[in-house]
């Protein structure tokens, strides 16, 4: 028998989310014990700062540019490179339960997989799918037709209408909102708590996991929907945070003109988001105007967020205690991440988009090691990326790591670790094109913005992360960081991925 | 703001004469034969009602279906669009080979994605079958 591993991915998630990054609104009491007896990671870095690329580059341990998912809406071709599908040939048995998104969500047409699963089991056509012999599947609330929706339509129809509608009648994603302040995607949710996903997710795993033989080798994406929007937890637990007691997150500028002034210093679309003049993309709502955002909206959403990340905590101490029982926790890899962050509030802000800060791009990363593989407890302050998850599977069951690979196994230590890390974005919808790359190397991140519709290609951001934590200093234009900027942005354009060919088409909004 | 109305469009070279790629587009009855996620279509008159693989109906209006231009168009006349039209052309490049180019315009904005982005796709598989068929 050999090491297990079980990934578990939240969707959304910061940093600052958990207990043991200094978090102080969820009590994350798993994570933090995972996080003691194992690795933390104070800069893991997204390849994308959304969905469906960053789960791509998990999966595969490529970037996007190589493994063509541009941006959500974009389907990861099946015969992409999986490390999951490497596992299940080397004889471990493979399940992703809970959020996949590597095809489009939006599919009338029931093209996909992912979607087409939901009406016919958990075991794909041919045995696997993207190297998974097991799949139950779950978004953000009841949308579209998979495991989860479908169960919830099976067994408790009276739920269905208690969640947020996450798409408008005109197909958008919603601006309504709820709550006791208004605040967009915030929904007061009836639904009980054993139905509700996050649970459904750990439910799922744990009979996956009771599934198998004691002498099985296995590998789990455990993956849950929250704590990204809507957030809309079940309104039982909504009391065990009081929103009017929130403090403001420390990114929040609480003043109009400070944010703006912020604001414009940075590229233009900042701004014009801000002031709602600019839609770039699909994964805020189109409808609303961030700029008015209340100090009370920022506190709701905080708290409900936080709501959320304890459900996940401790959905994920039930799956915990499951393999514990199973008596595999020797041999058990536990790897704890997100695809990407959420602004919540940092510059006057909510949702995601092409905002390359430490809001998006600084995530949770917990490898607690199998504890019969004997890795000390540590903290690595060094940049690694989730194009690493693939090689430490890898890694850790004794596989070499696949040549297609373009991360390295992580370390377990700040000596060791990547020079640096890469991130992208690309956007292009209904005439807006919006393209970035990003580097971070030890305390500098620096995005260039390429050409496009709103950007002219010489505008940029360089943020010194240790002296400027909040990035709210673009020392883009700072004579004296010049020298600084353009080496970073040499080593950028040196270190740039191989582009996948042909450039993969947009299938979908999201 | 998304604008309430979009117009998306995709399109593909394909190393076949335009007559020929014509004879299968410009036949609405067989659409389910190239696009994937199209079981079946029925077409009456200038209705057509595809089903989806997903099981479900879609009510057509074929508004256009000129063999001289080889433009087909169409509208979904089912309550999801408020406007809708797609426009499918097949043009010859003048070295036997064509390029089929899909429009389409919604409102909802999202819509005209949603549709262009499957046809997208399409047009692929369309161009899979059409040369491996040579």
């Amino acid at each position: 028998m050999g090491r297990k591993i079980l990934l578990v991915t939240t969707d959304q998630q910061r940093y600052d989310t958990l207990g043991c990054n200094g978090g102080t609104l969820a009590r994350t009491p798993v994570v933090d014990r995972l996080a003691a007896s194992g690795i933390r990671f104070e800069r893991a870095v997204p390849q994308s700062v959304v969905c469906m690329p960053s789960r791509a580059t998990i999966l595969t341990g490529q970037h996007p540019t190589t493994h063509g998912v541009w941006m959500n809406g974009v389907p990861l071709p099946d015969d992409a490179p999986s490390v999951a599908g490497l596992l299940h040939d080397a004889g471990y048995r493979t399940a992703l339960i809970g959020k996949a998104h590597f095809e489009p969500y939006f599919d009338p047409f029931m093209r996909f997989t992912e979607n087409a699963l939901g009406r016919t089991g958990t075991t794909p056509p041919g045995g696997t799918h993207r190297g998974f012999e097991h799949l139950e599947l779950a978004t953000h609330g009841t949308m579209g037709q998979l495991h989860y929706s479908r169960w919830l339509q099976a067994e408790h129809p009276e739920a269905l209408a208690m969640f947020y509608a996450v798409i408008d009648s005109d197909l958008e994603v919603n601006a309504a909102g709820g709550g006791d302040t208004g605040a967009p995607q915030v929904h007061v949710n009836a639904v009980p708590r054993e139905w509700y996903h996050t649970d459904w997710v750990a439910d799922r795993t744990i009979a996956w996991l009771d599934s198998l033989d004691a002498t099985d080798d296995w590998f789990c994406w455990m993956s849950f929907p929250d704590p990204h929007h809507p957030w809309d937890p079940p309104q039982s637990e909504v009391g065990r945070i009081d929103w009017r007691e929130v403090p403001l997150p420390a990114g929040y500028p609480e003043t109009a003109a400070e944010r703006e002034a912020i604001l414009d210093a940075k590229p233009r679309h900042w701004r014009l988001w801000y002031d709602g003049t600019l839609v770039s993309n699909y994964e805020a709502p189109g409808r609303w105007v961030p700029a008015t955002l209340t100090p009370d909206q920022v506190r709701e959403v905080n708290a409900r967020n936080a709501v959320e990340c304890e459900l996940i905590d401790e959905a994920l101490g039930r799956v915990l205690a499951t393999i514990a029982a199973r008596g595999w926790d020797d041999d058990v890899d536990v790897v704890f991440t997100s695809d990407h962050g959420e602004l919540q509030g940092d510059f006057g802000l909510l949702f995601k988009g092409p905002y390359h800060v430490d809001a998006l791009m600084r995530l949770p990363l917990i490898w607690r090691p199998a504890p019969s593989a004997g890795v000390a407890p540590s903290v690595v302050e060094t940049p690694v990326g989730l194009v690493d998850l693939a090689p430490t599977f890898c890694a850790i069951t004794g596989m070499e790591r696949a040549a297609w690979m373009q991360g390295a196994e992580l370390p377990v230590s700040s000596r060791g670790g990547p020079e640096r890390v890469l991130t992208e974005w690309d956007s292009e919808l209904f005439g807006v094109g919006v393209h970035l790359r990003t580097i971070t190397r030890g305390r500098w991140v620096c995005t260039a913005y390429l050409p496009g519709t709103v950007h002219d290609g010489t505008e940029g951001e360089l943020y010194d992360l240790v002296d400027d934590p909040l990035q709210r200093r673009n020392r883009w234009g700072d004579p004296s960081q010049r020298s600084r900027r353009d080496d970073l942005l040499a080593d950028l354009w040196d270190n740039r991925p191989a582009p996948h060919e042909p450039k993969l088409e947009l299938q979908a909004p999201v | 703001m998304t604008p309430p109305r979009a117009s998306v469009r995709r399109q593909v070279r394909i190393a076949c004469p335009p007559d020929d790629v014509w004879a299968i587009v410009g036949n609405p009855a067989r659409i389910h034969e190239w696009f994937p996620g199209i079981e079946s279509s029925t077409v009456d008159g200038t209705t057509r009602v595809i089903i989806t693989a997903g099981g479900i109906p879609i009510p057509e209006e074929i508004v256009t279906n000129d063999p001289l231009q080889r433009r087909l168009q169409y509208r979904i006349t089912a309550p999801m669009v408020r406007e809708h039209l797609s426009t499918l052309d097949v043009l010859d490049l003048g070295d036997g080979t064509s390029l089929a180019v899909y429009g389409a315009d919604a409102n909802p904005s999202t819509m005209a994605l949603v549709i262009a982005g499957a046809a997208g796709n399409a047009l692929e598989h369309l161009r899979a079958i059409m040369e491996g068929a040579r």
